[in-house]
């Protein structure tokens, strides 16, 4: 085992703007430079890429100083919010485009899956179409067809397989595409989040597939995610992008704390009123929600197994009475894996506002199923149907270590997140 | 571990060439199947088909016809008219393909590149390959005329310069392929190359001797006129294509030469701006 990869100093700019007349000019300057022997002198200006900020200068650093390397046989995540940097790394390792500055080494054919069906050409056939997107992603045709009976097979596709691909599904079409892109053999395989296609059994076939890929025959892979249950799953090593640089780089578990520490809690942070990543028309409004215990006191934290309320402040907007209301809370883990979900339809409860309305909706929880923890929410509301107001992340809570079961013990780490009353007998 | 064992390195240097043949050939595979993909798909869904190859050469041919011969009285030096014009454009239509179509490379084909690697050079070598097709069936078209007028009387025939066929085939495609190449590559950047393109690839056909023989440019054009159309490569091609196979006009090794090496270096020039501008290109399409 040993070093397959090794990216040096890899940065990227990327002119911000249109591109028109200054474009012109700039290149010719450039090119003046270059004639003279000198250094390109746009690569010393050019901001860090922080997409909030207000733009100051013509240039952005999309990568700065990117460095790392690849254990044989790893598979490494690369995670970031969006805009860090991830999907330029990934063009730039798949060679679609080349870094400003720095070098990649590499000992090993790579081949990139930064899309599926890249090339499908919807007159051809899906079995013309297996030969040509597998030549596309670099396999000559004698691979191509030593395997085309497993692609057909993994597809699930083989009735229409004779088919012009224009008549199939789009699911039908992802299963096709994912089959060929699966069957890859390279020394280096780099893959964007293109698991996030098909139904659920596809998925979850592709994820064993990619499980199988990494574990079982031992290729090296590097992974773009934004789903951390997926990353943890397959990855053994995590690097954090963060505004174009490396933040850390690490066992996955540590790199994944550590990213959902920092960027989660800066979205909670805000007043909830405040937020303005919301979704919805707006005739109801989430403005704020705390938690209380049995005897009405504000708690900050929640122990496993107490009786507690969840209140909302919820805004009717509007100058009529409404009915029909659904509201739900959905629980997410800290993997971003959602929990279970409070909601009046489960409970066959009706919730009516009058006009102008600000309203206390209270949910009422008898025994805190929680394991100790930090959990995030999503505020969900609908009318009719029609979706009113609708916060992702909207808040969180902790949970700490309560006697739930009522006799002194507590659930070992690790042992899940959710505690159930039961009894042996 | 040693750092001389690198197979591969990433990096934004540029060497002067730096075309990877080994990596071409490796991609074979993807250039023939492009090449099926083509000719499969290009006329599916139309009602006649592969007719339109024929359709074209033959109406272009009589307008040229009516209006080149029998309204402005062109000389064809005994070859029926509408035969000499059909000759000169079955072989400008190769290389008007060959250059449209690639000149669109980037541009066209932005989706697939942004997304997976492969040597992009395989794109507008498919083009120019897949277009022999077109270019075969026209052949077709001209070589059925070409007996149509013999068996009714008319003196053609080919000479010994037939041989050097493949090669005007070729030097077309070179020519075509390093144009295209090279107005592709600017392209991804400026847009404006796109709108010349259109007309001025109908203003070139008129400066290569496609519907006249450069005999004729000579005495009736200006000077300058006359050696801008003498020293126009295309021209060599066209003329020496109509004289191996219709015996008209003339052919001087010299003039062959000169096209040869002309054709040869725009084609290195084409790939070599072609090369520099696939590594970033997707930046600024």
């Amino acid at each position: 085992m040993g070093i397959i990869l090794k990216a040096k100093n890899i940065s990227k700019q990327y002119r911000l703007g249109l591109v028109g007349t200054g474009t012109l000019s700039h290149d010719l300057n450039r090119f003046w430079y270059r004639i003279r022997g000198k250094e390109d002198p746009y690569l010393k200006v050019g901001a860090a890429n922080d997409r909030s900020e207000t733009a100051t200068e013509n240039y952005v650093w999309a990568l700065r100083d990117i460095n790392f390397e690849v254990q044989e046989g790893e598979v490494l995540g690369i995670i970031g919010k969006n805009g860090a940097g991830k999907s330029t790394l990934l063009k730039i390792l798949s060679k679609v485009t080349s870094p400003t500055t720095g070098v990649i080494k590499t000992k090993g054919r790579i081949a990139s899956l930064l899309e599926v069906g890249t090339g499908f050409h919807p007159e051809l056939t899906g079995r013309e179409n297996i030969y040509l997107n597998g030549a596309i992603l670099g396999m000559n045709k004698k691979e191509i067809a030593s395997k085309e009976e497993e692609i057909v097979d993994f597809s699930g596709c083989a009735m229409y397989i004779d088919t012009p691909v224009k008549r199939y599904s789009s699911g039908m079409r992802v299963r096709l595409a994912f089959a060929v892109a699966a069957h890859l053999e390279p020394d280096i395989l780099v893959v964007d989040e293109v698991l996030a296609v098909g139904d659920a059994e596809f998925q979850k076939k592709a994820i064993g597939k990619m499980q199988d890929i990494s574990k079982g025959e031992g290729r090296t892979v590097l992974f773009v995610s934004h789903n951390m249950a997926t990353i943890q799953n397959l990855c053994t090593r995590v690097m954090l992008l963060n505004n174009g640089t490396v933040d850390i780089v690490g066992k996955t578990e540590k790199v994944i704390n550590h990213y959902l520490k920092k960027f989660r809690n800066e979205e909670v942070v805000k007043e909830l009123s405040l937020r303005t990543d919301r979704n919805g028309d707006g005739r109801l409004k989430f403005l704020d929600y705390w938690f209380v215990n049995a005897s009405g006191e504000r708690i900050n934290i929640i122990p496993s197994g107490i009786t507690y309320k969840m209140v909302i402040k919820i805004e009717n907007t509007t100058a009529f009475a409404l009915k029909n209301i659904r509201i739900s809370v959905g629980i997410d883990d800290n993997h971003e894996r959602r929990i279970t979900i409070f909601s009046n339809d489960l409970m066959n409860q009706e919730i009516h506002f009058k006009p102008n309305e600000t309203k206390l909706v209270k949910i009422f929880v008898p025994e805190n199923p929680f394991q100790s923890g930090k959990y995030h929410f999503t505020l969900f509301t609908s009318i009719d149907q029609q979706v009113a107001d609708w916060v992702i992340n909207a808040g969180l809570f902790e949970v700490e270590q309560g006697d739930f079961f009522k006799t002194g013990r507590i659930l070992p780490i690790n042992q899940g997140n959710i505690l159930v009353t039961h009894e042996f007998q | 571990m040693a750092d001389d064992k690198w197979l591969y390195e990433i990096s934004s240097k540029k060497k002067l060439l730096d075309l990877n043949f080994r990596e071409i050939w490796r991609y074979r595979d993807l250039l023939l199947l492009f090449v099926k993909r083509d000719i499969t798909t290009v006329y599916k869904q139309t009602v006649l088909g592969p007719l339109w190859y024929f359709i074209q050469p033959l109406f272009t041919s009589v307008v040229f016809t009516l209006v080149f011969n029998n309204l402005g009285n062109i000389q064809t030096g005994g070859v029926p008219p509408f035969l000499f014009n059909l000759a000169g454009i079955t072989a400008w239509n190769y290389f008007k393909e060959c250059l449209t179509k690639t000149s669109s490379t980037f541009t066209t084909n932005q989706g697939i590149f942004g997304k997976v690697y492969f040597p992009r050079v395989i794109m507008p070598m498919s083009v120019t390959i897949s277009n022999l097709l077109k270019f075969g069936i026209q052949l077709v078209i001209l070589i059925s005329f070409y007996i149509y007028y013999r068996a009714s009387g008319v003196t053609i025939a080919p000479n010994s310069h037939l041989f050097l066929f493949p090669i005007y085939v070729f030097m077309m495609a070179l020519l075509g392929l390093g144009m295209g190449m090279i107005i592709s590559s600017f392209t991804t950047k400026y847009r404006d190359l796109n709108v010349v393109i259109g007309f001025a690839v109908s203003l070139l056909m008129y400066l290569s001797a496609v519907p006249y023989p450069v005999s004729e440019a000579r005495g009736k054009f200006p000077e300058y006129v006359a050696n801008l159309v003498e020293y126009n490569p295309l021209t060599q091609i066209i003329e020496g294509f109509r004289y191996m196979i219709l015996g008209v006009g003339t052919f001087s090794l010299a003039g062959f030469v000169y096209t040869l090496l002309i054709c040869l270096a725009l084609f290195f020039i084409g790939l070599i701006i072609f090369n520099r501008t696939e590594k970033t290109f997707i930046d600024t399409v």
